[in-house]
């Protein structure tokens, strides 16, 4: 990392320079307006992972003491060994770290929530999810991307998304950087340097390399700041350039590789926290991860989601103790486009389902119970007498948290971050 | 056609239907674009990429025996005090390996016939397909299977009726595998209640797959045998009529139900060869069914045929698939005319996919002259090894590379397949991870050659002239080479 950083800034400034010659914004020029400053807004950072597939939230947080689980739910219910949050509510034992955070009041749940779509297609429910919108086809551009559009009238603000490709919850009009593990690139050589000219009058490809070098000039300084953890808190290798993996792209369930993949999803944390702790560093993150769909031997406090879960604590974690001092300006919200099934299904899995658990992370927040009515399982309460019933609109719950943590206006939220929104209403106090 | 319009047609001829350039081609096309694209269409499918030849069914068998091997070992395990012997590992990890080696072998082969193939439209074509019916390697036991699913389900099918294509893919047992139908038993079949009265798991043996991997599952208390509809749901949303095709969450429930029975041997059942599909009648949910307002009262495995027939045949599957035909092949957002002209092809056929391939390329739609479609990382690295007139020789110059762009080999991590759209692809770090690939690989494989010859090879008249004043200037021939690569005319087809 030394002489790499020797050489950090001139090539920064040269990579600077060239997105100028676009006319872009760059995203990590330092300007704060004065209003931010004084309430400390542009320290405050909002991360969202998207766990794609339809998260079992039964399975996730499970409500033991509701009467009606353990039935529903048969052999993949969760008993003992769930890890107890209050008289209904626990989580799964795969998620470890997300329940020291819950008990010390910086980690809640938020057990029905979901979105306006009802169609049970992944595909569809995603694209409502990311997009914002009140129907599927709403909108082509994501609600983070409108966010930075909205908040980039007042202050500077940036967004990066983790993974070779863009989730369209950053996508749109708002430039976003993007960024995964890899060998990191000198802006200032001859090759990008000729690409720059080359892409001049090209709009898709100039702003992405632009942006996309700009960030690798970041991703050393984050880099070195992973490295710089003791070992006992970085806990893997910080030899940022080694493993070519994401978090989508772990090691399956069961395999032997699930010890890496955890390493490589708590690494992803830390190094997204790199990131973020930078001086200009992206105060809006998404992170995508996948393979929550389980239609089959879907398991409890083992098993495939298990597997998943714990790679999700161990993002969680690592952003936790990557973000440090920084994590009490912190909001993470971890959501999915549906839950599953109430009952267990023919083949020791869930279905595609309504409602679902969505999980809130940092040190930003109110402690506190669970956010949201619980619905029950009773018959009679079940969403077409299938699926946990929804509560909550999950626009809600990321219009209060947009508003009182990240300072965006009420008026832009029911109408441009989330059109014709109005009627979810945000939910307010959680920080 | 006047020359000059004729080499602009061939040069999108090998781009935009085919995979990219290599040496020569556009010159061959050029004499006749659009009669080089049609005499790629054949009766008898896609080309078959040359692999090890094993069937999906041995895969499967292989599979079994691993697993059957990999308990017995932590059986042995367990028997000494919970651990296993160091050295009884390795025999595992090393079968594991194996298996492994399989699917990558399966994915070089793919990639190899790609880059080298003189009928780059009709491996297009087939790839379309093979994205339209994802089997994703999810797992070991669907990585495995994937290449013998495309060779035997799809490469065969791809110029027939759509319903041929339709009926091998979801009665494939690595599809019933993917999408869980192998499982999915009739609520009241004979082997459910039989089930029932049996106690746990009933007479039929656990069968073998995910199940066996997880030992807290297997411990896990009796559990009826039911319903699975995931098969059924992506039929529907994915594979036939679309999300919006006007079907309901009933439907969905009532395909399920007359899909039940259809398995693989070995699998839930003591019948049929391993991993051969078999119908139990046992297992099938009795009585008539309805889907989408049509009653089916057929008996056994013909009721769910008989749906798939109808569902083949709607307008709204024609309207849907050609809709992604266009999308894939010309635009991100195709014009109203060209998928009109398709669906009118293909419902005039009766659902003949060579019919709808030559109306494709009839369409003058199809020949506007601007690159609008964003390669995908797959597309990039074959028409970046056709360009160099190669073929990578190892997984390992391929697969890796395809994983960091965000296209891991075999595995688009759903059953929608890969993403269509260049927002999708042209994400910031994907154009930076494109750049160091295309910097190794030139100084790799431009090996003393002229880069400003290659790239007229490469783009014909789609060159830009920025782009052949740069390469011009370049300072070296794999700089030449680079900046071709990852010219925005490259970067599109």
């Amino acid at each position: 990392m030394t002489p790499q950083s020797k050489t950090f800034a001139p090539s920064r400034r040269g990579v600077l320079a060239a997105a100028g010659a676009f006319g872009l914004s760059l995203q990590f020029v330092a300007t704060q307006s004065f209003a931010a400053a004084e309430s400390g807004l542009e320290k405050k950072k909002f991360v969202f992972v998207i766990c794609r597939g339809g998260m079992d939230g039964l399975t996730t947080a499970p409500p033991v003491g509701d009467p009606d689980y353990a039935g529903l739910r048969g052999p993949i219910a969760l008993r003992d060994e769930a890890l107890k949050l209050d008289g209904t509510f626990a989580l799964n034992p795969a998620l470890s770290a997300t329940y020291a955070l819950a008990k010390a009041g910086e980690a809640r749940i938020v057990p029905a929530v979901a979105t306006p779509d009802r169609a049970r297609s992944h595909f569809e429910a995603q694209d409502v999810l990311e997009s914002g919108a009140n129907q599927v086809y709403g909108a082509s551009s994501g609600w983070l991307n409108r966010t930075v559009e909205s908040l980039g009238r007042v202050r500077k603000v940036s967004a990066l998304s983790v993974g070779p490709t863009a989730p369209l919850v950053l996508r749109g009009k708002a430039p976003y950087a993007s960024w995964s593990p890899g060998k990191i690139v000198d802006g200032s050589a001859r090759l990008p340097t000729l690409l720059q000219d080359l892409y001049k009058t090209d709009p898709l490809l100039g702003p992405a390399l632009a942006r996309g070098l700009a960030t690798e000039a970041m991703a050393q300084e984050a880099m070195t700041n992973v490295a710089q953890m003791s070992p006992a808190q970085a806990a893997v290798t910080p030899a940022a350039t080694q493993p070519p993996q994401t978090a989508m792209q772990m090691a399956a369930p069961g395999a032997p590789g699930q010890r890496q993949g955890q390493d490589a999803a708590r690494k992803l944390g830390l190094s997204l926290a790199g990131f973020m702790r930078e001086a200009n560093g992206p105060q809006i993150a998404a992170v995508s991860l996948d393979g929550f769909d389980t239609h089959a031997n879907e398991g409890g406090a083992q098993g495939q989601l298990a597997t998943r879960l714990a790679y999700l604590d161990a993002v969680l974690d690592g952003l936790h103790t990557g973000l440090g001092p920084e994590w009490k300006n912190t909001v993470v919200v971890v959501a999915t486009e549906f839950g599953r099934t109430a009952r267990v299904n023919g083949t020791g899995g869930t279905d595609h389902g309504t409602a679902s658990t969505a999980l809130l992370l940092g040190g930003a927040l109110k402690p506190g119970g669970i956010v949201g009515d619980w619905p029950g399982l009773k018959q009679s309460a079940l969403f077409e007498n299938r699926d946990l019933a929804p509560t909550l609109d999950m626009r809600g719950l990321f219009k209060g948290l947009l508003h009182e943590h990240m300072g965006v206006e009420r008026a832009a939220l029911d109408a441009a971050v989330f059109p014709d929104s109005a009627a979810a209403k945000p939910v307010l106090g959680l920080v | 056609m006047a020359a000059a319009d004729r080499e602009l047609k061939a040069a999108i001829a090998a781009t935009r239907f085919g995979l990219g350039a290599k040496p020569g081609e556009i010159a061959e096309a050029s004499r006749d674009p659009q009669g080089w694209l049609k005499a790629q269409i054949r009766r008898e499918g896609a080309d078959q990429p040359q692999s090890g030849g094993e069937t999906t069914a041995r895969r499967i068998a292989d599979l079994r025996e691993f697993q059957q091997q990999k308990r017995e070992v932590k059986q042995e395990g367990a028997a000494n005090g919970g651990k296993l012997a160091p050295e009884a590992r390795d025999p595992v990890k090393l079968a594991q390996k194996l298996l492994r080696d399989d699917t990558q072998t399966d994915f070089l082969s793919r990639v190899q016939l790609a880059t080298a193939t003189d009928a780059a439209f009709r491996e297009r074509w087939a790839l379309f397909w093979t994205n339209h019916f994802t089997v994703a390697a999810k797992n070991l036991q669907t990585a495995t299977v994937v290449g013998p699913y495309e060779a035997e389900a799809i490469r065969p099918h791809v110029f027939g009726r759509f319903i041929q294509l339709l009926g091998a893919v979801e009665t494939h047992p690595a599809m019933m595998i993917y999408l869980d139908q192998v499982q999915s038993v009739g609520p009241n079949s004979e082997m459910a209640q039989r089930a029932k009265g049996f106690g746990r798991r009933g007479r039929f043996g656990g069968g073998f797959g995910g199940a066996r991997l997880q030992p807290a599952a297997a411990a896990a208390p009796r559990r009826d045998l039911g319903l699975n509809e995931n098969l059924a749901r992506e039929i529907m949303e994915l594979h036939t009529v679309g999300v919006h095709g006007g079907y309901s969450q009933a439907d969905v429930t009532e395909f399920a139900r007359a899909m039940t029975g259809l398995s693989i041997g070995g699998f839930r059942g003591p019948d049929g060869q391993i991993g051969e599909p078999v119908f139990r009648d046992v297992a099938h949910e009795p009585g008539q069914r309805m889907v989408m307002g049509v009653r089916y009262d057929q008996h056994g495995k013909d009721q769910s045929a008989a749906i798939l027939a109808d569902l083949a045949g709607k307008p709204q599957t024609a309207k849907f698939i050609c809709g992604k035909i266009a999308r894939h092949f010309v635009a991100d957002d195709p014009s109203p005319a060209l998928t009109a002209r398709l669906e009118k092809a293909w419902m005039s056929s009766g659902g003949d996919l060579a019919r709808v391939a030559e109306a494709l390329i009839e369409a003058p739609e199809a020949w506007a002259p601007q690159p609008t479609k964003f390669k995908t990382p797959y597309e990039f690295i074959v028409s970046s090894y056709r360009a160099a007139g190669a073929q990578p020789q190892a997984f390992g110059q391929v697969g890796p590379i395809l994983t960091a762009l965000g296209q891991k080999p075999f595995d688009p991590g759903s059953p929608k397949g890969w993403a269509e759209e260049a927002d999708a692809w042209a994400a910031p770090d994907g154009i930076v991870k494109r750049m160091q690939f295309a910097q190794g690989f030139a100084a790799q494989a431009v090996q003393g050659r002229d880069p400003k010859a290659l790239a007229a090879e490469a783009l014909g008249e789609r060159i830009a002239p920025a782009t052949a004043t740069a390469i011009a200037r370049a300072e070296s021939r794999p700089e030449g080479f680079a900046l071709l690569l990852m010219s925005p005319e490259f970067q599109r087809r």
